[in-house]
C-alpha cells in the first residue's frame, strides 16, 4: 500500500517495479515465522549441547573450578566403567517398547475400528495417568508388586512366582527389586506415547481398502497384515521412538521398582551429577547415551523404511 | 480335494428372492434377477434405491437377510467375500497407497498363490494401457489412470463376475466418454460378466446388454436399453431413463389393433399392444424427439398449443409447448432443416402412433424425474 502511495506517477515501469518488491518481502516471511522457533532452539537446546560437551572435556574440582582441557580420556574411561548400565538400559528401553508395542496395538485398533461411540472415552482414558504426576505413578507401582501387595499374593496363588522363578525373570519371591518390575514400569508410563501415534495412524487406514483387500481374496487376517499393519507403520515407528528415547534414558523406574543390580545409565548420570558432583564424568555419559539413541534410532528409521509415509 | 470354489464356480449371476434390510428400513425387497454369463449388465437407478446394496451383496460385502446369492449352481449367500470367484471395481477405487500399480494389481493373484504373477500383471496392465506406470504410486495418478488400475487389479483374477459400482463418477465428463468406451472394449475382449452399477442413465445406455431399472428397493423394469427407451412400462422407468411427455388419456373404444384414446378432448391413436390397459385411464407417454411440430390439420395423432421456450443446443432445438390445459410438452426438433418456430406462435405437435406408449395411470406421472424433484422441493421451501 505504502508503495502506491509513494508514487505520485503511477506509469510504465511501475507494475515492475512493483513486482519485483513484492515476492522480496514474501520471501522473508518464512523466515519471519522460523525465527522464535529457532530462537527457542538455540537458546534451550544448542546452548546447554555446547555447554555439555564442553563440560565433559573439563577437568578440576568442585573446589578448584573446572576447565576446559579437551580430556577425550573422560570419554574412555565412562565407557569402559558404565558400559554394563548402558547396555542394560537399552536393552530395558528396547524390551519396554516391544512390550508398549504389543499392548498398545490392539489398543490403538480397539479404539480406531471397534470403539463407535465409546471412542472419546477410551482416549481420555489412556491420557487420563498423565493427570498424575510421573513420579507419583511409579511409586504406586512399588506399591503394587510389594511383597505382600496383590499382584505378589495375586501370583503366588496359582504359581506364576514359580513360573517366573523358572524363566529366570526374577530369583527370590520378590518382584520389587528385578529387572521384570523395571521393564514393567517403563512399559507401563511410556504406554501412552505408544498408543496415541498408533491410535492416529490407525484412524487414518480407510475402512474401505480393507474391505478391497477382502474383495482380492484376501482373509481378514491377511487384510490386516498387508494392508491395515503397513499403513500403520508410521505410528508403529513414532511410537516407538517415542517410548524407546525417554526409556533409555529413564532413572525413576530403577530407583523405585528396581535394585543395584538393574541400575541404569540415567542413574548413574543423575548420581554423577546430584551427588557426586563429578561433572565431567556425568557431561561425557549424557553425550554418549545421546550419541548411542541417535544412531540407533538412524539405524531403525532407515531400516524402516517409512520416509514416504511420514 | 474339493475344487476351490473361486474358481469352479462360473456360469449366471442369479438372484432369487434377496432382500436386505438395514433395521426397520428395507433397502432390497425381494429381488429377483438373472445375469446372463459374458454380459454387460447394468443396474441403473437413483442414489438409495438399493443398486449398490444389491452390488455389496454378490460381492459378499453384505449379507442378504433373506434369499440366494447363485453363480451358476453354487450359493454364495453366507460367504464371506474372499470366498467369492468375484471382485469389484469401488467408487472410491480403493487403491492400496503403500503398493505400486504393478502391487496392486498383483495383490489377488498373490492371495491365490497364482503363478506367472509378473507375466499376469504385465499383460493386464498393457490391456489398460498403463504399462509404463507400474512402478508409479497410486498418488502419482490422475484420476482415470487410478481407475483403469482399479478396473485392471479386478480383471487380472478373472474373475466370474467383476462389479463396477459408480466406476466412472469421479471423472471428467471427456473422461467418462472416453472410459465408457474403454470399458466396453476390454469387456468383449476378456468375456468376464460384467455388473454395473450406476445412476447416470447415458452410462448405463452406452455400455450395457441390459439394463435393470431399480427404485425402492425394487427392479421397476428390465430389457435391452432400446427395449427400456422405446417402450417403458412404469412411469419411473419413462421418467428415469432419458425424458418422456406424460398426457392423461381416457380409452374411448378400439379400432383394428389400436386404442382410441380421449386427451383433454383430443382424439389420439395409440397401438393396442403398446398400452398397459385397453380400458379406463391410462398415461399416454411420447419422447420429446418422437414429437414434430407441423402446420395445423396433419393427418395421424396430433395436439394443438402455443410455443413457451424455444433452445437452440446446436443438433437440435428444444421447444417448450403449452397446451390449452396447461401442461407443456417438451418438443426436441433436430436441427434438419425444419423451420425454426419462435415463442408465442401456435403449433401442432404430431407424433406416430407407434412411437407413443400407454402407462397405468395408478402411478405418479413425476416418479424417477430427479433433476425436476430437488427444484420444486426448494420451490416449496422458499415460497
Amino acid at each position: 500500500m505504502t508503495a502506491v502511495l509513494d508514487r505520485p506517477d503511477a506509469g510504465g515501469p511501475v507494475p515492475v517495479e512493483d513486482e519485483a518488491r513484492q515476492p522480496g518481502t514474501r520471501r522473508s516471511t518464512p523466515y519471519l515465522l522460523l525465527l522464535p522457533g529457532a530462537l527457542c532452539l538455540a537458546l534451550l537446546f544448542l546452548a546447554p549441547l555446547v555447554f555439555l560437551v564442553s563440560q565433559s572435556l573439563q577437568t578440576g574440582s568442585l573446589e578448584a573450578g573446572y576447565r576446559l582441557t579437551f580430556h577425550v580420556a573422560t570419554y574412555a574411561d565412562v565407557l569402559s566403567r558404565y558400559s554394563e548400565q548402558l547396555l542394560r538400559s537399552l536393552v530395558y528401553a528396547g524390551i519396554a517398547t516391544l512390550l508398549a508395542l504389543a499392548v498398545a496395538y490392539p489398543l490403538a485398533y480397539a479404539i480406531a475400528f471397534k470403539s463407535g461411540r465409546w471412542k472419546n472415552v477410551l482416549l481420555v482414558l489412556v491420557i487420563a495417568p498423565f493427570f498424575t504426576s510421573f513420579l507419583i505413578r511409579t511409586l504406586a507401582w512399588q506399591t503394587i508388586l510389594t511383597g505382600g501387595g496383590p499382584v505378589s499374593s495375586g501370583l503366588r496363588a496359582v504359581h506364576g512366582l514359580d513360573l517366573l522363578r523358572a524363566l529366570h525373570l526374577i530369583d527370590g519371591d520378590q518382584l520389587l527389586g528385578t529387572p521384570l518390575a523395571v521393564v514393567t514400569g517403563l512399559t507401563y508410563n511410556f504406554l501412552p506415547f505408544m498408543v496415541l501415534p498408533l491410535y492416529a495412524s490407525l484412524e487414518r487406514v480407510d475402512p474401505r481398502l480393507v474391505e478391497a483387500a477382502g474383495d482380492l481374496y484376501a482373509s481378514p487376517w491377511t487384510g490386516f497384515r498387508k494392508v491395515t499393519v503397513p499403513l500403520s507403520l508410521p505410528g508403529a515407528v513414532a511410537g516407538t521412538l517415542l517410548t524407546f528415547i525417554p526409556a533409555a534414558g529413564d532413572y525413576i523406574n530403577s530407583q523405585l521398582l528396581g535394585s543395584p543390580r538393574t541400575t541404569m545409565i540415567g542413574q548413574v548420570v543423575a548420581g554423577q551429577f546430584l551427588r557426586v558432583l563429578n561433572y565431567p564424568t556425568a557431561a561425557a555419559l549424557s553425550v554418549v547415551l545421546m550419541v548411542t539413541i541417535v544412531v540407533l534410532v538412524g539405524l531403525y528409521v532407515r531400516r524402516a523404511g517409512t520416509d514416504e509415509l511420514l | 480335494m474339493p475344487e476351490d470354489p473361486r474358481t469352479a464356480a462360473a456360469g449366471d449371476l442369479r438372484l432369487v428372492g434377496v432382500t436386505k434390510r438395514f433395521g426397520r428400513a428395507t433397502a432390497v425387497d425381494d429381488l429377483h434377477l438373472t445375469v446372463p454369463q459374458g454380459s454387460f449388465f447394468a443396474l441403473l437407478g437413483p442414489s438409495g434405491c438399493g443398486k449398490t446394496t444389491t452390488l455389496r451383496m454378490v460381492a459378499g460385502l453384505e449379507q442378504p437377510t433373506a434369499g440366494q446369492v447363485l453363480l451358476g449352481d453354487v450359493d454364495f449367500a453366507g460367504t464371506k467375500p474372499y470366498q467369492r470367484p468375484v471382485n469389484t471395481v469401488f467408487q472410491s477405487y480403493a487403491l492400496f497407497p503403500h503398493l505400486d500399480v504393478s502391487d496392486n494389481v498383483a495383490f489377488g493373484l498373490r492371495r491365490r498363490g497364482a503363478k506367472d504373477v509378473q507375466k499376469q500383471v504385465d499383460d493386464v496392465l498393457e490391456l489398460v494401457q498403463l504399462g509404463p506406470l507400474a512402478k508409479r504410486r497410486p498418488a502419482q495418478l490422475s484420476g482415470g489412470q487410478q481407475q483403469r488400475v482399479a478396473l485392471a487389479r479386478a480383471i487380472v483374477n478373472r474373475p466370474s463376475v467383476l462389479l463396477l459400482d459408480e466406476p466412472l463418477g469421479a471423472l471428467d465428463l471427456k473422461l467418462r466418454r472416453q472410459m465408457q468406451v474403454e470399458l466396453k472394449r476390454i469387456q468383449t475382449e476378456v468375456g468376464l460378466t460384467f455388473v454395473h452399477v450406476t445412476h447416470d442413465q447415458e452410462e448405463a445406455m452406452t455400455m450395457a446388454d441390459t439394463i435393470a431399472v431399480m427404485n425402492a428397493g425394487r427392479i421397476e423394469q428390465l430389457g435391452s436399453p432400446a427395449e427400456l427407451y422405446e417402450t417403458p412400462r412404469t412411469t419411473f422407468a419413462a421418467n428415469f431413463l432419458g425424458q418422456s411427455n406424460l398426457l392423461s388419456a381416457t380409452v374411448t373404444g378400439t379400432q383394428g389393433e389400436d386404442l382410441l384414446l380421449d386427451v383433454h378432448g383430443c382424439r389420439v391413436v395409440l397401438p393396442r399392444a403398446r398400452a398397459a390397459a385397453a380400458a379406463g385411464r391410462l398415461w399416454l407417454g411420447v419422447r420429446p424427439e418422437k414429437l414434430r411440430l407441423s402446420a395445423a390439420g396433419a393427418p395421424g395423432n396430433c395436439l394443438t398449443g402455443i410455443v413457451t421456450d424455444a433452445s437452440f443446443t446446436g443438433v437440435a432445438t428444444h421447444y417448450l409447448v403449452r397446451l390449452p390445459w396447461d401442461q407443456e410438452l417438451t418438443v426436441v426438433q433436430q436441427n434438419d432443416g425444419s423451420p425454426a418456430v419462435r415463442p408465442g406462435e401456435a403449433v401442432t405437435v404430431t407424433w406416430q402412433a407407434g412411437h407413443g406408449f400407454g402407462l397405468d395411470a395408478e402411478q405418479d406421472a413425476h416418479a424417477g424425474e430427479e433433476a425436476v424433484l430437488p427444484t420444486g422441493q426448494l420451490a416449496g421451501a422458499n415460497p
